[in-house]
């Protein structure tokens, strides 16, 4: 997959390295995209993030990519969305009440566990895929999450995970990807997720 | 459900892995990026470096150590020491670090905590507490800062709740009294502690085996940092790990 430049959209100041770091190891270059052009024309996007909904959305919505990156997906361009990457794709979260998301789902992100669950969750948690699925396999992940999405979306491939109750651990449908973990941050595990999406991307890519 | 954790931590001055006992009489223990790799390979599930140089010029070397061990490593990273204010976080954070560890300064000057989650979220902040007991209160440990020594006179348990508040996702413990020694880590400080925080505790000073780790996760702790039992390679983060296992422990192996 040598040659192949990654779009990262800047979501906030951390995170950035480790996904970048993670696609180089797989031969791939890659650079910030900024504006909404960049978002509709990069071949390979990712939307990455850590820290709150309202600050990750604020960040997207200065930089005036909502629709652009809405229209992508919904499109079905290649594109990784990480962590709460995935939960801004949602429509509103718990976490930031008033807050409007990117809306590629009508879903709202829900606060995990209940009374006394420790939060965030840090650490290494299943993933548990479902054999018909394309590029998700079962394992273990690096998770780093206060919050999550409890149901797949319609049209969506999803593995689940369980922390004080399940929720969705991954979804995907053709070349989108959207994880609640980190497979930048996953070892082996990761790695191997990454380079079947950039498998899967390629194939999706116009000759 | 989620796994144990088990954390190498690497003390770098210049570059090299140092390891001491109670903070002082350092040795050399290794090239970090090696080691980092090493770990990695044995199925550790984070790295965590902390910069003990004591001069402002080691500081800009261990920027340059966090992004050669990012380079090659798929594991979450945490990098403390040294780390005074929001924009040393935002250098380190852009190295690669996914986490900062915050210690002294934070005693000094406590908004800095806020002032890292709110940029970059609670869960890239982990507050590092050195925990000496009291010598005047039984019972009672006070944070120590600049490498243990100087005594606060400050409650432990007060301030891991404090900087909770304040916006620390994680609190990464260290016994001053058993560090580098062997003996186990402080299993009385661990329960204190955890029973005073809802964020995850981070067991650290004076492991030597997987007896020591399983009985800091039954004391409170989320997870266990080690050292030098990992960098004098007496035994393996697998091995250690195939132990926890069979003493009831869930760990990703």
């Amino acid at each position: 997959m040598s040659g192949t430049t990654i779009g990262i959209v800047r979501t906030g100041v951390a995170n950035t390295a480790s996904v970048a770091a993670a696609f180089k190891r797989l031969g791939c270059d890659w650079e910030f995209v900024e504006t909404a052009r960049g978002v509709e024309r990069a071949e390979l996007l990712v939307l990455p993030g850590v820290g709150s909904f309202a600050a990750g959305m604020e960040a997207i919505g200065a930089q005036d990519l909502t629709s652009a990156l809405r229209d992508r997906i919904a499109g079905g361009l290649p594109t990784l969305a990480i962590c709460l990457g995935l939960q801004l794709l949602c429509a509103t979260s718990e976490e930031s009440p008033g807050v409007r998301g990117i809306g590629v789902f009508a879903c709202e992100i829900e606060r995990l566990g209940g009374e006394g669950v420790m939060l965030p969750q840090f650490g290494w948690n299943r993933v548990d895929a479902g054999p018909a699925a394309p590029m998700l396999r079962s394992g273990y992940a690096y998770y780093a999450n206060s919050y999550g999405l409890r149901e797949t979306p319609t049209g969506w491939i999803s593995a689940t995970t369980d922390y004080c109750g399940p929720f969705i651990a991954a979804i995907e449908r053709g070349s989108v990807l959207a994880c609640q973990f980190h497979p930048e941050l996953s070892g082996a595990f990761g790695s191997s997720l990454l380079e079947r999406w950039l498998v899967r991307a390629r194939e999706a890519m116009p000759c | 459900m989620l796994t144990r954790r088990i954390i190498p931590c690497m003390d770098i001055r210049d570059g090299r892995i140092v390891k001491g006992v109670r903070f002082a009489d350092l040795r050399d223990a290794g090239d970090p990026v090696e080691r980092a790799r090493l770990y990695e390979e044995q199925g550790a599930d984070e790295i965590v470096i902390l910069d003990v140089s004591a001069t402002p010029e080691g500081r800009s070397a261990a920027v340059e150590t966090v992004a050669a061990v990012r380079e090659s490593l798929s594991l979450p990273l945490t990098v403390g020491g040294g780390v005074r204010t929001l924009s040393d976080a935002i250098r380190l954070l852009g190295a690669g670090a996914d986490k900062v560890g915050v210690n002294t300064a934070a005693v000094k000057r406590p908004e800095v905590i806020t002032e890292i989650a709110d940029r970059a979220g609670s869960q890239c902040v982990v507050l590092a507490i050195d925990a000496a007991r009291s010598v005047e209160t039984p019972g009672m440990w006070e944070v120590v800062t600049r490498s243990g020594s100087h005594r606060t006179g400050l409650d432990v348990c007060e301030w891991a709740r404090k900087g909770a508040q304040l916006g620390a996702g994680e609190i990464l413990l260290t016994s001053f009294d058993q560090d580098g020694v062997g003996n186990g880590y402080d299993l009385e400080l661990l329960g204190a502690v955890a029973g005073a925080v809802r964020v995850p505790v981070i067991a650290s000073g004076g492991a030597s085996s997987a007896k020591h780790m399983h009985a800091a996760l039954r004391a409170g702790a989320d997870a266990v940092l080690a050292a030098s039992i990992f960098h004098d390679g007496v035994t393996g983060v697998r091995d250690i790990k195939l132990a926890l296992r069979e003493m009831g422990q869930e760990v990703r192996l």
